[in-house]
């Protein structure tokens, strides 16, 4: 679970991580009676996830109400790279000294937090990364052990930040470190960790995620919500307690365990289809969750065809048939379905579809099979420019299909 | 021959009194596995269909000598069972749960490494050895004995490979199951590292999904250190940045965890790879006919 900035500061301020004094405001009154209860200047920041807020012109500087009331007015409501923005966070001017980057990450290579810090903060990691790699210094910490003095210590040794702040930012990792353990965090990032002209090391952004297996012991973090991320169909799965992507094709996908949903992406995508959705129905499904499913995927309006790839193992494809036929007795579907079941129960299940004989449900034997049967299904509208002809070494660049904008 | 669960194997099963744990564990017995017991706080001096059940894995350990733990309680719980069960001194722990906090998972593997257990899963479907043991949930019915090794992030997806390279005609030394989160116990290296010393193995099919960089890291140790041929898969060529795809660990962050990086750091070293399931056996069964 990806936290805004906002949310993450609060954290932060929660195991003693400076940051600059803010208020939280919906509209645009309260965000002018929150700067007015700061004290100008203050800087209004619109609160969605994703890069490049500043350049999109959802950060701006107020010095007075006036400026407030325009900014605050110009931001809420204003659209992101796709992302609405629905909330802002107010917070008083800091007067910068120096930027740096500060981060504890997950490193799933090591198996153990990597803290990390550079002098060169306040813009993109990654860029500064290609231009300079050796200003990012990083260390692993053993999670038996925890972070000490010396790891911040050497940190800020090797980054080479200024000499009077050495001790501060040091502490300040630590800290970092606490939030990022005590939370279950899998990455905190603070870009930029400023040194204000009073020389006080302050977080002046948040980038926090916390794992979801975690978030039973943080029922704080596990209220807090993101409308602007919210997708209609990914929020009726979640209530619903499906595992579901939404993605932006209109091949309706459902298949039992991720591995093989992952799969029949790949192999719809192939296949020259673009897939609207990944849902993994698991194991051991009953019928009912089946029906649920089905009515999760077609309450996307772009989905043309719906495939579904069983491979029964303690999932029993009989009761996946029986699913189908009373989603069809209850929704009556009006797009085609491509149906493989193979494993446990497998025979029963097509007995069953058979004497069912539900209108414009196609029963294949093979994975790829069913694949290019839905795709042919799903018609012209589902087909990547290169449609069928497309030569299976470039599976890797389908990606690209998959980020195209909404229509 | 076959790599860590077969005949000597002699399984406690943490979690024996639960729904899922009553149901697999007798499976698991049917198959000819040795369950041999239990273990479940509280209900100590119970049975579960002629099992018995202890009150603490080391209890279960000095009365039945189990050697192989399988983990089958939620996932609040799973992190101490696995601990527990170490400290009783069982070699091998083979962990089903799925949903056990990543910081969890990074205590347990940091814990472990220094001592001689070793951990499958979690958020596996464990290990079959065909016509010898099953502890786990893979359904044995559609495997049979034979000479691949099989390693996987994912349960379903085994299974379909499996199965289409038992239509090809040819069985497994064993399956493995390492799970789909982000600090599996065991990584490809270390599994690919038993299937390259047992002798019943000639080739080995090795299939992975994005996220982390596992994939890449057994390119590098197959290149330098595995004999026998390796056929790979990799899942997820279609899955959107930023998206956990179902497992915890399969995620593509920013351009870290590619499938299609995994799978070119697979065919610079010499591997294989396919591009679907069906394509993966049949690479399988060529290099296999090639042979006889």
């Amino acid at each position: 679970m990806d936290l805004l900035e906002y949310q993450g500061k609060q954290l932060f301020s929660k195991h003693g991580v400076p940051v600059p004094d803010g208020r939280h405001a919906a509209t645009a009154a309260d965000a002018v009676a929150a700067a007015e209860e700061l004290g100008y200047p203050v800087v209004i920041k619109a609160q969605v996830q994703i890069g490049g807020r500043g350049k999109a012109g959802g950060i701006k500087l107020a010095t007075s109400r006036a400026e407030a009331e325009e900014h605050a007015a110009g931001i809420i409501g204003m659209d992101i790279r796709g992302f609405t923005v629905h909330e802002v966070w107010v917070e008083k001017a800091s007067e910068i000294d120096e930027e740096y980057y500060a981060a504890v990450v997950f490193d799933r290579s090591a198996k153990q937090p990597m803290a990390m810090l550079s002098r060169m903060g306040g813009m993109d990691v990654e860029a500064v990364a290609g231009q300079d790699p050796e200003a990012m210094r990083m260390l692993h910490v053993d999670p038996l052990i925890g972070f000490q003095d010396f790891h911040g210590r050497r940190l800020a040794y090797e980054a080479g930040i200024a000499t009077d702040v050495i001790r501060p930012v040091g502490a300040m990792l630590g800290k970092l470190y606490d939030a990022f353990v005590a939370e279950d965090a899998t990455l905190v990032e603070v870009n930029p960790l400023i040194i204000t002209k009073a020389r006080e090391v302050v977080a002046l952004d948040a980038k926090v995620t916390i794992d979801d297996n975690a978030l039973y012991r943080h029922s704080d973090v596990a209220e807090l919500s993101d409308l602007s991320a919210e997708d209609p169909q990914e929020r009726m799965a979640k209530e619903r307690g499906l595992t579901y992507v939404k993605l932006d094709g209109n091949v309706g996908i459902l298949g039992n365990g991720a591995g093989l949903v992952m799969s029949t992406l790949d192999v719809v995508a192939a296949a020259g289809g673009r897939p609207a959705n990944f849902l993994d129905a698991g194991g051991g499904s009953k019928a009912e969750a089946i029906t649920s499913a089905v009515e999760v995927i077609l309450s996307d309006e772009k989905v043309s065809a719906v495939l579904f790839n069983i491979f029964g193992g303690i999932t029993r494809c009989d009761e996946v048939a029986r699913g189908l036929i009373e989603a069809f007795a209850q929704i009556k579907p009006s797009v085609p379905f491509v149906v493989r079941l193979d494993g446990t129960n497998d025979v029963e299940a097509r007995e069953l579809l058979a004497e069912a004989a539900l209108p414009n449900v196609h029963t294949e034997a093979t994975m790829l099979g069913a694949a290019r049967k839905v795709v042919d299904l799903a018609g012209e509208a589902g087909r990547s420019p290169a449609g069928q002809e497309r030569p299976e070494a470039e599976q890797g660049d389908q990606n690209a299909g998959l980020e195209a904008p909404r229509s | 021959m076959a790599i860590l669960v077969d005949g000597s194997s002699r399984l406690v099963v943490s979690g024996i009194t639960g729904r899922e744990g009553t149901f697999h564990s007798l499976r698991n017995r049917d198959y000819g596995t040795q369950v041999v017991a239990g273990v479940t706080p509280g209900k100590g001096g119970q049975d579960v269909e002629g099992i018995p059940v202890f009150d603490t894995f080391h209890a279960a350990v000095s009365e039945t000598r189990a050697n192989t733990a399988m983990i089958f309680v939620p996932p609040r719980f799973a992190a101490d069972s696995i601990l527990e069960a170490e400290n009783a001194g069982i070699a091998l722990i083979i962990a089903i749960t799925e949903g056990i906090p990543a910081h969890d998972e990074l205590r347990v593997y940091n814990h472990l490494r220094r001592g001689s257990s070793r951990l499958i899963g979690p958020n596996c479907p464990g290990i079959l050895s065909p016509g010898k043991a099953n502890v786990g949930i893979i359904p044995a019915q559609f495997f049979k004995e034979g000479n691949v090794g099989l390693v996987s992030r994912s349960g379903t997806l085994t299974y379909q490979i499996g199965n289409e390279l038992a239509q090809g005609g040819f069985g497994n030394s064993s399956i493995v199951g390492i799970g789909g989160d982000p600090v599996p116990g065991s990584s490809f290296i270390d599994i690919l590292e038993l299937f390259e010393a047992d002798p019943e193995t000639e080739l080995i099919v090795m299939c992975g999904e994005i996220g982390g960089s596992a994939e890449e890291e057994a390119a590098e140790y197959i290149a330098s250190s595995v004999s026998k041929p390796v056929v790979a898969y990799i899942a997820g060529f279609t899955a959107p940045p930023g998206k956990t795809m179902g497992h915890a660990g399969a995620i593509v962050s920013g351009s870290q965890g590619t499938a299609a990086a995994k799978a070119e750091a697979l065919e610079a070293r010499g591997v294989r790879v396919g591009r679907n399931p069906t394509q993966v056996a049949e690479i399988a069964v060529e290099i296999l006919g090639a042979r006889v």
